[in-house]
């Protein structure tokens, strides 16, 4: 079986005035159909440039990344991306700033609009589809970024550590809605987040990154059953995994205990 | 609804500040008594304006169409020459070179060329207006197209936009808060444009009206001349700036007007 998203010995090296910048070096995953997969590392370890060559946005210096058996040269079909900024344009209502992926789609906006609303509504944004950007807070402007990336139904959807300025409720709501969306619809999923218990609620497995260079230096596993309530935080299971992932961090002098 | 009002009140701010600047100019000459030939008193000139409104009128309409079809092609043309000069590395450094060394030149010198070719009519003109406005819109509107959120561009790349898409929905709105900065220059310029097309040949216009005027030392019509001008220049300028109310109620500068009236 071929799978989803393969990447191999992937390195990326950036051109900056102050020399070459090694933000990954010998990066190899192989993410399968319908997988979730989380990004986890600190700071500065590459995990959105990884996300961006996953994305076909940034081109690797080293290695390969196909998706579905291609070679990435550019952006691959059905691919659905929810950027770490919420890149909303301000001349644009909310509603038209989701639909905006329709329109560079070529797809029949008309058509699309009912879908919009049901996903603000869902998201908690019926009531703000006619304002701009400017006049939501900066959770709900990433709610609608999520929206927007959800539109036309990806099969793969790229994540940038959407929940990463939520308060803690509103990260918990949305993570739930998050799996809801992933399980009915079984997407495959690269989701980065600097949240060990985050990302051991959400994944199938979690690939630990360090940085200088950036590196996959672990990836881990998560064997918990589904559907996984919030409450599966308390059991012990849950507790052991992230126990296991903050000891391996910590081994690696990415954490202190 | 705020925004009329502070239109309004800006204005009255603004005509509080001319009526005493007209007081002033009144009482220094009855004091000051300076030849009229020199300085005349306001109440002189709006004499003089009565003494023949049509003429001026029509002289001011002939200079305010040529300013307004200058302004309109540079904008048309500018904006065209920014989005070529954004889109291709060959065509910047042909058309920015060709700008920066026309900009250089002093216009007024290239006047005379223009009548030379294009005759005594209004094309001169226009084309004068449009040399010394075209500048800084082909340079803000470049600025704009360029100033865009790489991750619009690459949200964009994502859906598999095609360049017209990403120029018409991300590069074009976006560049739209620096274009109006570009015209409120070239508003003002494009006017000078037309008075030095009409200085150099022609029969009509208030760039006309002085030089008559000029010659025949008749201070009074030179000075209704330019009060004309500076109405004229004035008018355009919060025209442009009204149009970029109605077309930007989504950007920061704009939003920050609004809530400064809210306030006050
Ligand atoms: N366009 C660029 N040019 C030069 N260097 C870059 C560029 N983008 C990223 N880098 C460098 O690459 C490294 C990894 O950056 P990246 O944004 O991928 O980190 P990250 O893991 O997403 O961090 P964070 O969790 O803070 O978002 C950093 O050292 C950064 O300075
Ligand atoms: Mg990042």
């Amino acid at each position: 079986m071929v799978a989803c998203v393969e990447i191999r010995a992937a390195g990326k090296t950036y051109a900056s005035p102050r020399g070459p910048v090694t933000a990954l070096e010998d990066v190899t995953l192989a993410i399968a159909e319908g997988e979730f997969v989380s990004l986890l590392g600190p700071s500065g370890c590459g995990k959105s440039t990884l996300l961006k060559c996953i994305a076909g946005l940034e081109a690797p210096s080293a290695g390969t990344i196909g998706v579905r058996g291609t070679p990435l040269a550019g952006p691959p079909q059905g691919l659905g991306m929810v950027f770490q900024r919420d890149v909303l344009l301000d001349w644009r209502t909310i509603l038209d700033n989701v639909l905006i992926t329709a329109e560079f789609q070529g797809k029949p906006k008309a058509a699309l609009a009912e879908r919009a609303r049901a996903l603000l509504d869902r998201f908690g944004l019926g009531d703000f589809q006619d304002r701009h950007p400017w006049e939501l807070s900066g959770g709900m402007r990433q709610r609608a970024a999520i929206c927007r990336a959800l539109l036309c139904e990806p099969e793969i959807l790229l994540m940038d550590e959407p929940f990463g300025a939520l308060d803690a409720m509103t990260r918990d709501d949305l993570n739930v809605e998050l799996t809801r969306i992933w399980q009915a619809a079984r997407r495959t999923v690269v989701f980065v987040t600097h949240s060990i218990a985050e990302a051991v609620y959400l994944s199938d497995r979690v690939a630990m990154m360090s940085k200088g260079p950036g590196r996959i230096v672990e990836v881990v596993a998560i064997d918990l059953p589904r559907p996984r309530p919030l409450s599966i935080r308390e059991t012990p299971e849950f507790g052991r995994h992230v126990a296991h992932i903050r000891g391996l961090f910590a081994a690696l002098g990415i954490v202190k205990e | 609804m705020t925004g009329l009002w502070s239109g309004s009140s800006g204005l009255r701010g603004t005509v509080g500040v001319l009526v005493g600047v007209l007081v002033l100019w009144e009482a220094a000459v009855w004091l000051l008594a300076p030849a009229p030939i020199i300085l005349p008193p306001p109440s002189r000139i709006w004499i003089e304006f009565l003494d023949a409104p049509r003429y001026f009128l029509r002289h001011a309409w002939f200079t305010l169409s040529t300013t307004l079809a200058g302004f309109a092609l540079s904008v048309v043309l500018g904006v065209g020459l920014a989005v070529a000069i954004v889109n291709s590395r060959f065509l910047e450094r042909i058309i920015y070179t060709l700008l920066v060394s026309l900009n250089s030149l002093p216009k007024v010198a290239l006047a005379p060329l223009f009548v030379i070719w294009m005759g005594t009519g209004v094309e001169p003109k226009i084309a004068i207006a449009v040399m010394l406005a075209i500048f800084s819109i082909v340079v803000d509107t470049v600025l704009g197209l360029r100033s865009v959120d790489p991750d619009a561009i690459a949200l964009a790349r994502v859906n598999h936009a095609s360049p017209l898409k990403i120029l018409v929905k991300i590069r074009f709105p976006n560049a739209l808060p620096s274009l109006f900065v570009g015209m409120k220059v070239a508003i003002s310029f494009a006017l000078v444009g037309a008075i030095v097309g009409e200085f150099v040949a022609g029969s009509a216009g208030l760039g006309f009206v002085i030089l008559v005027a000029q010659g025949q030392f008749d201070t009074p019509r030179v000075f209704v001349a330019l009060v004309l001008l500076g109405i004229l220049g004035t008018l355009l300028f919060y025209l442009v700036e009204a149009v970029e109310r109605l077309t930007l109620p989504w950007h920061v500068s704009q939003r920050a007007v609004a809530d400064r009236d809210g306030h006050g």
